[in-house]
């Protein structure tokens, strides 16, 4: 299942729940999930709507808490970190990709890459030297003093990529980067993080679509908050199924 | 967030909310304007006040005798002998008679009217002048009733060249009088200021004014610690000569001086209360708008924390922004109150100038509000959880 067990994992879940009790409804919006993510993966989380993905990408990120279970990161469990140390986390070692973009609208590009880099502590020269980096990777440089909101969804989700980059964060989580996205858009968006995993980020890309989990080395599969499929994204039925209709489907035009 | 990045950032959401900004603002405005005016104001009433009791001498009882015209009066005899005989309270006394008097340029044949004060050779001690050029009074131009005369340097200049003055003579109502003296400038030579005066020989100004008697004395004394002691010894002999307290008023200058002050200082007191308050609204005002800003903006505040701002860099930026909106409406709080200090000055004619501390409290006072009422919100702000705040719409 995993390449390489004999390194530590990056991402751990222990027996993580996470329950919400509306009224009388308990959700369990995570019911006892564990797996191991390593360093250098691409990880595709998929499911229905409601299973639990966000829930699931919430806690890896340290913006939210699981209600019983161990999460470790890097070997820590981040459950007894402060909330500063948890802040810390978000910023050196994660980067996130939304669905909704997430900038902040009355900055521009630049200063919204340059974020993370001036919560890090790190000099002005060298925030506007990483920042303009990321910007060129993703290949929006020009755009840099521009403010989000002058920029279409595909180029915003670049910008939003660029800053999640910026800081060289040791995992990028990725919830539905395409949802808001046209299929061709969506398309180049997938191939630069999978660009990116070849140059060794580890990646986490949450998605509805199995067309895309297809394109991820590995697949986790969660329904009502359970893990239903765990391994490569050519042994889960359910991918390999809507590929093959996908290939007939062209075949036929 | 950088500092200055922080405030240009506040500065644009204020520009973005102008109305709203102003009326967070007005309070602050209200509230130091109210302070700089005052105090502009009431230190140049002050000023002005103290200039002329200054010019006055704080030591000084003055006796005004109101039963002129009934047949008992002060002699001017009769307070030099208390004077001698309680020497332990007093150092001088003089008559002081004030009369209305025609003028006559000696360049022109311009005539205007003057007043001139009658006193005597001790007077200079008493309200502590002092010639630059010549002489003051002496006890043979009382006694001999000289016409001579001690001017100031108002008349001097307006009259004469420069150090010319003395010896010349000088019409008084057609008589004219020796100038022997003139005084150190006191004020500004001004038409009006205390530097528009003649002495001459009381016994002289008595007959210039018509009155039959002497209106008032001026006493000085030798401890101001005494004036109590002093100013019933002056009673006493007073009551005995008139036949009744009713026909005389004793006020000593520094009785006056504090009541003064004392009022000012109440005055004072009671206005920056009410500046106080003002300020006390306008802070509440901004902490009201800094927490709605809070909560529409908890969005940016999540996401702000995703990239991982800590707690300290949420307070800062929302601190930050406080003081922004509390320090500029400081700012034209000093420009309104300045103006308006400025105005008043000029209707009231008196010197008004700002003073640099009051500015500086001033702006400092309203920063320091803007820090203080923007901490609870900010406070609100970075205890938000992370994915609350991210999830908020
Ligand atoms: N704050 C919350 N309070 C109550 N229930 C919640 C809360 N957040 C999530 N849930 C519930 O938890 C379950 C999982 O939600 P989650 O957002 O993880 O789904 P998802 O897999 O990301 O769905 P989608 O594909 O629509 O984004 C859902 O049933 C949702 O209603
Ligand atoms: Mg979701």
């Amino acid at each position: 299942m995993n390449q390489n067990t004999n390194s530590a994992p990056l991402v751990e879940f222990q027996n993580i729940y996470k329950i919400y009790q509306t009224g009388d409804v308990e959700v369990r919006a995570l019911d006892g999930v564990s797996f191991s993510i390593y360093k250098g993966e691409f990880v595709a989380i998929i499911g229905q709507s409601g299973s639990g993905k966000s829930t699931c990408m919430n806690i890896i990120g340290c913006l939210d808490v699981p209600t019983e279970g161990t999460y470790l990161l890097n070997g820590d469990d981040v459950s007894r970190l402060t909330d500063d140390e948890q802040a810390e986390i978000r910023n050196k070692t994660l980067g996130f990709i939304f669905q909704q973009y997430n900038l902040l609208p009355k900055l521009t590009n630049l200063d919204n890459v340059k974020l993370p880099l001036l919560y890090k502590g790190l000099r002005e020269s060298e925030q506007e030297e990483l920042a303009m980096d990321a910007l060129r990777r993703v290949g929006v440089l020009d755009k840099a003093y521009h403010k989000p909101s002058q920029l279409s969804g595909g180029q915003q989700q670049r910008i939003s990529i660029a800053r999640a980059l910026a800081g060289s964060p040791s995992i990028i989580l990725a919830d539905e980067p395409t949802g808001a996205l046209d299929s061709k858009t969506s398309k180049e968006v997938i191939d630069f993080l999978i660009e990116l995993n070849k140059q060794g980020n580890t990646i986490i890309l949450i998605t509805h679509d199995n067309t895309i989990a297809a394109r991820a080395k590995r697949v986790i599969r969660v329904h009502d908050g359970r893990i239903i499929f765990d391994g490569m994204a050519m042994e889960d039925e359910i991918i390999k199924s809507t590929l093959s209709a996908h290939i007939k489907k062209e075949a036929e035009e | 967030m950088k500092f200055s990045k922080t405030i240009e950032l506040a500065i644009a959401s204020i520009r973005s909310n102008k109305m709203r900004s102003f009326l967070t603002m007005l309070g602050i405005i209200i509230g130091v304007a109210a302070v700089i005016i005052l105090v502009s104001v009431m230190d140049g009433i002050t000023g002005q006040v103290s200039d002329v009791f200054e010019g006055f001498g704080t030591n000084n009882i003055t006796v005004s005798i109101t039963s002129r015209g009934s047949t008992r009066r002060v002699e001017p005899d009769n307070l030099y002998e208390l004077i001698d005989e309680n020497s332990h309270l007093f150092l001088y006394c003089s008559p002081k008679v004030t009369a209305t008097v025609n003028i006559k340029s000696p360049n022109s044949s311009e005539t205007s009217y003057a007043s001139v004060t009658g006193i005597d050779e001790t007077y200079d001690e008493i309200d502590l002048l002092s010639t630059t050029q010549g002489r003051f009074l002496q006890f043979v131009d009382i006694e001999k009733m000289l016409k001579v005369c001690v001017i100031g340097t108002y008349y001097e200049q307006e009259y004469y060249d420069r150090g010319k003055a003395v010896g010349q003579k000088i019409k008084l109502n057609g008589d004219p009088y020796t100038i022997i003296g003139v005084l150190e400038e006191q004020s500004d030579s001004s038409e009006g200021s205390a530097d528009q005066c003649i002495y001459i020989p009381y016994t002289l100004a008595s007959k210039l004014s018509r009155n039959a008697s002497i209106g008032s004395y001026v006493v000085s004394m030798k401890d101001s610690n005494r004036i109590e002691e002093a100013k019933a010894v002056l009673e006493m002999k007073l009551t005995e000569i008139l036949g009744s307290s009713d026909f005389y008023n004793i006020t000593a200058t520094q009785e006056i001086l504090d009541e003064m002050n004392s009022i000012m200082d109440t005055l004072k007191g009671a206005l920056i209360l009410i500046a106080g308050i003002s300020l006390l609204v306008g802070g509440i005002g901004i902490m009201n708008i800094m927490l709605v800003s809070v909560t529409e903006r908890t969005k940016e505040i999540g996401i702000r924390k995703s990239l991982g701002a800590k707690k300290k860099h949420i307070m800062q930026q929302f601190v930050i922004e406080a003081a922004t909106v509390s320090g500029i409406g400081g700012l034209l709080g000093i420009l309104l109150g300045g103006l308006v200090a400025y105005v008043i000055g000029i209707i009231m004619s008196i010197t008004v100038i700002p003073s640099v501390s009051a500015v500086i409290v001033a702006f400092s006072v309203s920063v320091g509000i803007g820090i203080i009422f923007g901490y609870l919100p900010a406070k609100n702000a970075a205890t938000l959880n992370p994915i609350d705040a991210l999830r908020f719409e």
